[in-house]
């Protein structure tokens, strides 16, 4: 039981970076591909009426996992104090920018809008993968299984790290990098004329950026977390994963420079998904690592839910999952295609 | 500051400025859906264009609820992160459901709704209106739920390491307490968008500029508002208040400002409580009426606060009293205005008087403050308790979050949602400005696509 949850819980994260992911990289995009109003439009009408509903996978994920792992919640929630803070702050920003920005047609106001829009989407990315590096390298956890982390410390990993280290900076670059390439693909895909043009260039570029950076994430990751390889030399068929990370890089490439923007937006989505994976499977089956002694980590045994609980939740997350899925379908569906520069469209 | 006050003033904070714009949408969206049928069913074009009015001051109010409503997901994690160790195992269930059957929905739907009009057939049109409505209801449904359980926890088991277990799933989803509280919330929300509808109508029949609509703004508003304010009195709000009684003695005693218990316990009209001498000054009081109200019968005993250890008393109990009397107050007030108002509308007389339509336009914060001050009176009176009876509050929050960084991101929410608020009265004051029939309808609302 305590696998499907993890499991769950995991897919839901994934599901999450996938699709907001590419609503954030069109905001990390937008002052570099933007260069007049039609643009600013059309790459607010690109993500307008689905973003909302990729955000919902965060509050979905975040409830689930309240309701199978209490302690997982409780313990990370209140030790990212700060961090998440200004997570809930950036959210915030980034939800009102897409949404009010259109409800004047003055200049100052629309500009602040973007700025916001901008810097809440760039910082947000910035922030999701340092948390993600925070899990990974692992937090000092005390007896009680409760811990603080301050802001930053001495930039070094250590016992006592803070939330940006070396290491959490990687992190961070990592997502911001990623989900900028994302956003671009998706752009090619939904973007009519030159912006669609410009935006498979800047995707090639950003290409470049990913592989570096992902390349060196790896390395990072072993010297930071010696352990992370021992499941996939208890499981090798776990090493499909770094292949998989490989194969949807250069699938990117190879479909992107071909013009097959869907392909190479899936493969984008196969990798998000897959890195996700990847470090999920290197924890599994500890869900946070205590950066002072592994018999402090905490597993999927010490956080999962009573049995009871959570044999009722796999009914009513299932049922649950087809339903999201059918309101996907039917969004999506509406909205496929290139967006139209019809002015009557979403958000006057 | 002390840090457990800290931590309880932001939840209280943040819930309640939260709280301001789902009870507009869920009452809106409701409205909204009559709007649109009487227009399919009659073919009312004026019906139709009402609806496409409200709808857009229903968007700008979702975002701020949307947004609003985030760092709730969160924050029993971070600032009651004891509360949510142990209780996640129950309300975490409630409140993923919440995430995963009505925010899926709400946000398709309102997307189709607000954007779909020529690309959907009437139909489809009214169906999606229809599924926002079902959303943002079950939305409030799930969050209920969760409260009730704080107030009246059932179908749970406590184990050794201090942590609630679920035991039965339709247990904790049929509570009563739940359903009861649910009524008379929901009630509360339609109280809220028929008085704001009403308010928007009196101000274009004062103001003598889209009148025709203002006309039709007044008739629903306060055929709707006249309903949900008697339903919210009785039966639900008699009923919650009896419920009170029976299972939170001591709140009730404290909402009632009954310090001593007593046989025919009289209920206080108006008067200040005061703590030292431990009695109402200046109090007008009706004998009997609370022994009434709380057991239907004149000579039941009302158990008064000093049956209760004095640490058992709902903290800060002035507060509490006053929010209940505002509360209660406030809900006699609103029969009151809107029976008027029908009256004088099932006359013909009420767009011509204006005696009424000024109270009717300068009413509409009201309902706002009487759900603010509703939810004030159920939160303060679970006290000293954040599950009923078996958790202490003052045992729930982060431990490790300290004061100074709570004040800090105290702070911060205040000056963000500041500005939150002064985009939201700029935006709807706009909308309303610029008035219902300046927005055009969209081409052919048959056509299936563009
Ligand atoms: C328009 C809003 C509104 C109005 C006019 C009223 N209420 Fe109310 N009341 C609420 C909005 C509300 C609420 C916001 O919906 C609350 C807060 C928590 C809850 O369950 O409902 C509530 C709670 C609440 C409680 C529960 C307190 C607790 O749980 O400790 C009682 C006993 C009443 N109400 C009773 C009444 C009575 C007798 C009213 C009329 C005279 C009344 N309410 C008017
Ligand atoms: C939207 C309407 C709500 C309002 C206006 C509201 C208001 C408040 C207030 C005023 C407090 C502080 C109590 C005090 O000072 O003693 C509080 C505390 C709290 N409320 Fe609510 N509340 C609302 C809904 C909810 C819901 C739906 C839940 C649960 C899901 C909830 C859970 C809590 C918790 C955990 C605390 C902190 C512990 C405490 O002080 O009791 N509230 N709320
Ligand atoms: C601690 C308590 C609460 C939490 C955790 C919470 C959580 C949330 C979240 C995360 C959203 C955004 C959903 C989205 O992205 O679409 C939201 C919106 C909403 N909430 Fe709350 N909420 C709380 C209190 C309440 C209460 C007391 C009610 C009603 C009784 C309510 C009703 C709604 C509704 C109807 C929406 C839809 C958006 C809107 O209408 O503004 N919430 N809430």
């Amino acid at each position: 039981m305590g696998a499907i949850w993890f499991w769950i819980v995991a897919v839901m994260i994934a599901a999450y970076v996938v699709l907001d992911g590419f609503d954030i990289g069109v905001g990390i995009l937008y002052p570099i591909l933007a260069r007049n109003e039609a643009d600013r439009r059309i790459m607010l009408h690109s993500i307008g009426p689905v973003w909302d509903g990729n955000e919902v996978w965060l509050l979905a994920g975040g409830g689930t996992l309240y309701f199978a792992f209490p302690l997982l919640y409780a313990s990370a929630f209140s030790g990212f104090y700060l961090p998440l803070m200004i997570v809930l702050w950036l959210l915030i920003g980034r939800g009102i920018s897409i949404e009010l920005r259109m409800h004047m047609a003055n200049g100052v106001w629309r500009s602040f809008f973007d700025g916001l829009f901008f810097v809440s989407s760039a910082l947000l990315a910035i922030f999701l993968g340092a948390a993600l590096a925070n899990v990974i390298r692992g937090v000092p956890l005390g007896a009680d299984q409760y811990f603080f982390l301050p802001l930053w410390t001495n930039w070094r990993v250590g016992p006592h790290p803070g939330i940006l280290d070396w290491y959490t900076v990687i992190g961070g670059l990592v997502a911001l990098i990623a989900l900028a390439t994302h956003g671009a693909l998706y752009l090619a895909m939904k973007a009519p004329g030159a912006l669609e043009e410009r935006a498979q260039r800047i995707a090639g570029k950003a290409w470049i950026a990913l592989c570096a950076i992902t390349l060196i994430s790896l390395p990072a990751t072993t010297i930071v977390r010696p352990t992370s390889f021992n499941n996939y030399y208890r499981h090798p068929v776990l090493f499909a994963i770094p292949l998989l990370v490989v194969a949807s890089l250069l699938g990117m490439k190879a479909f992107s420079s071909r013009q097959d923007h869907l392909k190479a937006f899936l493969c984008s989505c196969v990798y998000l998904a897959i890195m996700l994976v990847g470090a999920c499977a290197g924890l599994y089956p500890t869900v946070l690592p205590s950066s002072l002694d592994p018999a402090g980590d905490i597993t999927v045994a010490k956080a999962l839910s009573g049995p009871y609980a959570t044999h009722v939740g796999l009914i009513w997350w299932s049922l649950g999952m087809v339903l999201a899925a059918t309101y996907f379908c039917i969004s999506y569906g509406m909205f496929r295609g290139k967006v139209s520069t019809d002015p009557d469209g979403y958000g006057h | 500051m002390d840090v457990l006050l800290l931590h309880r003033i932001h939840f209280a904070f943040t819930v309640t400025f939260h709280y301001l714009f789902p009870q507009l949408t869920m009452g809106l969206a409701l409205l909204i859906v009559v709007l649109k049928t009487v227009g399919l069913i009659r073919g009312d074009e004026r019906y139709s264009q009402a609806s496409r009015f409200w709808a857009r001051i229903l968007a700008i109010n979702f975002v701020l609820g949307v947004v609003t409503g985030i760092p709730m997901e969160f924050q029993f994690g971070t600032n009651w992160s004891e509360f949510a160790r142990r209780t996640g195992g129950v309300i975490g269930q409630p409140l993923a459901m919440e995430g995963i059957f009505s925010f899926f929905l709400e946000s398709t739907f309102l997307g189709l709704f607000l954007f779909g009009e020529k690309r959907l057939s009437r139909w489809q049109h009214w169906g999606a209106a229809f599924m926002v409505f079902v959303g943002s209801w079950i939305s409030g449904f799930f969050i209920v739920v969760t409260d009730a359980w704080m107030q009246h926890p059932v179908a749970y088991r406590l184990m050794p390491n201090g942590t609630f277990e679920l035991t039965s799933f339709w247990g904790l989803l049929l509570n009563p307490w739940a359903w009861l509280q649910y009524a008379h919330t929901m009630c509360g929300s339609v109280v809220t968008a028929a008085f704001v509808m009403s308010a928007v109508g009196a101000f274009y029949v004062i103001d003598k500029r889209s009148v025709e609509a203002g006309k039709l703004f007044l008739r629903v508003g306060v055929i709707a508002g006249l309903l949900s304010c008697i339903a919210q009195i009785f039966p639900t709000g008699d009923l919650h208040g009896r419920y009170v009684a029976r299972y939170q003695p001591a709140a009730i005693a404290g909402m009632e400002g009954l310090f001593r218990t007593q046989t025919g316990a009289p209920i206080v009209l108006l008067g200040q409580p005061d703590m030292e001498q431990q009695r109402i000054d200046n109090p007008l009081a009706v004998n009997d009426v609370l022994s009434f109200l709380a057991y239907g019968t004149t000579a039941a005993q009302v158990k008064g606060l000093d049956q209760f250890p004095r640490d058992q008393w709902p903290t800060t109990l002035p507060l509490l009293y006053y929010s209940y009397h505002i509360m209660a107050g406030l809900g006699t007030y609103f029969v009151l205005l809107m029976a008027i108002a029908a009256v004088l509308l099932w006359r013909g007389k009420l767009y011509s008087s204006g005696w009424i339509l000024w109270p009717i336009l300068l009413s509409f914060p009201l309902p706002y403050i009487a759900n603010t001050a509703g939810w004030m009176t159920a939160e303060i009176g679970r006290q000293p308790w954040v599950v009923y009876g078996l958790m202490r509050t003052a045992d729930g929050y982060s431990k490790y979050v300290s004061a100074g960084n709570s004040l800090f991101t105290l702070l911060g929410f205040m000056g963000m949602y500041s500005l939150l608020s002064v985009l939201w009265i700029v935006l709807v004051y706009r909308i309303i400005e610029s008035g219902p029939t300046a927005i055009e309808p969209h081409s052919d609302p048959k056509a299936i696509t563009a």
